[in-house]
């Protein structure tokens, strides 16, 4: 009796681009300023200030564009969103409705079910709003405009979605693409990319869609995995009983792990988009678009299958590697300085994220000289350092970039070759250990395991295991 | 007159969409108003635009762009100077979540 239900998802996400000035004015658009630093007349609505283009802006939405399969609409423009809201001082959002940048458009993802490809409505190019904070003590809220006129693309989906899981593919996909353009470092949690929801239910095999809501205020993917788990379970309750879902706003509410509806007032859809008369047309030259063309990066997947040829790694390790542009670029530093690719993909993914893992970094905050973890390998298959000492050097590196000869010198890490020592170290353990001398005599040639460990342990682990076998044979 | 453009519920959702609170007479001034407005604007229905191309900018100048480069310094008290009040050199406004 009872129903199977179809999730259908499509996302509204928002990209803040990582240029140096605001879309239309030249205030810096860097992050942890003072509240209203950053501001001009343009960017806090003053009427009679005109905007003006940032040119990287829409260089940025061509390449990611581009990167998305999407048509680009040479000729497009800007419109004014109205609206009012104290975040948005001008009282309207300079946004792109009727010809945006970029349409038509796909991505394809990877999910434990294979391969899908999700399909892209639209990009275009728009202006963020201040940000408002509210304040306890006087009961009223305060704004800070730095953020307003930062640069953002939104990317609209087709309703292509069917589980949290691909919406997550969706997101990393895109996130990945941005990081490799360099156009945005995309971070929920700091509001660099933001995702809204739109969902909506129906019946397995039907082709109808049901009425979707959208949901707001999502910071992290766990957030949004439980929002459309939740959301999804929400309209199929309302449908079970006989209830509508109606077409509404809702905003989620990470403490309490569940959304709540706007208020209807916030949520009069009626933007009376209209042209804006104060910015020019783009008319974007051919020349521009083979020039972005040709400036495109290598993007992970072919970065992936690079690996696997130039340098003969596992299609695991080489996919690994290249799930961001900054590792990346590290793995392919170290591998060509030690000429060792497969011990720099062992070092990065082994001991470098299990410590990043053990510190809750990303890989982005690995910062490090290439050469330093380059040198250390070479180290380590020179001889020089065991395993165990290695491990901490590279900590070491990670953690404040050291020389590791400099450091493994100054620390004692390094290994003993100096036979003289070693030979002291042996005739040492040979006089403590008569009866096991005998032993190898009368034909135990076990026992040279336990010698050799004997004077390891005397030289605390630093000397070369086939050196001492060596001595010890001979002084047996 | 025919029918009525700015009927009852057009009036109450460009209340909202405005953030108006008016009173009756201000109300029945203000539909009258936009009744006119908008009869006058009808007339440019009976023009025949269908091979005329939509004019986007009364100026014939595309891509006016500025490089990506800081040109503005701190803009703190101007900017403020023009908050009708301000805490902690942010712009204070009623409660909005």
């Amino acid at each position: 009796m009872a129903k199977q239900y179809e999730t259908v998802i499509g996302l509204e996400v928002h990209v803040e681009l990582a240029t140096a000035t605001k879309i239309f004015c030249g205030c810096s658009t860097k992050f942890g300023a003072a509240p209203n630093t950053h501001t001009c007349p343009v960017c806090t609505g003053m009427p009679g200030s005109l905007p003006v283009l940032n040119k990287k802006v829409v260089e940025y939405a061509l390449a990611l564009g581009m990167a998305a399969n999407c048509e680009i609409n040479r000729y497009c423009r800007f419109d004014r969103k109205n609206y009012f809201y104290p975040d948005n001082p001008q009282n309207y959002q300079i946004s792109q409705l009727y010809l945006p940048i970029c349409h038509d458009g796909h991505l394809e993802i990877t999910t434990e079910n294979g391969k899908k490809t999700i399909r892209i409505h639209e990009m275009h190019m728009e202006e963020d709003a201040g940000k408002l904070i509210h304040d306890e003590w006087e009961d009223c809220s305060l704004v800070d405009y730095n953020r307003s006129g930062v640069p953002l693309i939104e990317i609209v989906s087709e309703p292509d979605m069917r589980t949290a899981q691909e919406v997550i593919a969706y997101l990393e996909k895109l996130r990945m693409i941005c990081q490799y353009l360099g156009i945005s470092d995309c971070k929920l949690q700091e509001g660099s990319m933001r995702a809204d929801v739109n969902l909506s239910v129906r019946e397995v095999g039907s082709d109808r869609m049901g009425t979707r809501t959208e949901m707001k205020n999502l910071n992290s993917f766990k957030a949004i995995t439980h929002a459309i788990e939740g959301e999804r379970e929400r309209q199929i309750e309302l449908l079970e009983e006989g209830k509508e879902v109606i077409q509404e706003t809702r905003r989620w509410d990470d403490n309490k792990e569940s959304s709540h509806a706007m208020r209807s007032k916030e949520d009069a859809k009626d933007y009376r988009y209209f042209p804006d008369p104060d910015l020019q047309p783009m008319q974007i030259p051919t020349e521009w678009m083979e020039q972005i063309r040709s400036r495109q990066p290598e993007f992970q997947e072919e970065r992936a299958a690079r690996y696997e040829e130039q340098y003969g790694l596992p299609a695991y390790d080489a996919s690994i590697l290249t799930q961001t542009k900054h590792m990346a670029d590290m793995f392919e530093q170290t591998a060509d300085l030690c000429g060792n690719p497969k011990k720099a993909a062992n070092w990065l993914m082994g001991e470098g994220l299990r410590l990043l893992k053990e510190k809750g970094m990303e890989a982005e905050d690995m910062d490090f000289t290439p050469k330093h973890l380059a040198d250390l390998i070479q180290a380590v298959e020179g001889g020089k350092i065991n395993q165990a000492n290695a491990k901490k050097v590279f900590a070491k590196i990670l953690e404040d970039d050291v020389e590791p000869l400099a450091y493994m010198e100054k620390e004692g890490l390094l290994m003993v070759s100096d036979s003289g020592a070693i030979e002291g170290a042996v005739d040492q353990v040979l006089a403590e250990n008569p009866k096991t001398v005998e032993e190898f005599h009368s034909g135990k040639e076990k026992v040279l395991g336990f010698l050799v460990g004997q004077v390891m342990k005397k030289m605390r682990g630093k000397a070369d295991p086939g050196m001492v076998n060596e001595l010890l044979r001979k002084k047996l | 007159m025919s029918e009525r453009k700015i009927d009852e519920a057009t009036m109450d959702n460009v209340e909202i969409l405005a953030k108006l609170a008016l009173t009756p007479q201000e109300r029945q001034k203000a539909m009258d108003e936009m009744e006119k407005i908008l009869t006058y604007v009808e007339k440019l229905n009976e023009l025949d635009t269908d091979q005329a191309e939509p004019l986007v900018h009364i100026l014939p100048e595309v891509n006016v762009f500025r490089e990506d480069q800081v040109t503005n310094g701190d803009g703190r008290k101007d900017s403020l100077a023009n908050a009708p009040k301000a805490k902690e050199d942010q712009y204070i406004v009623p409660k909005t979540v």
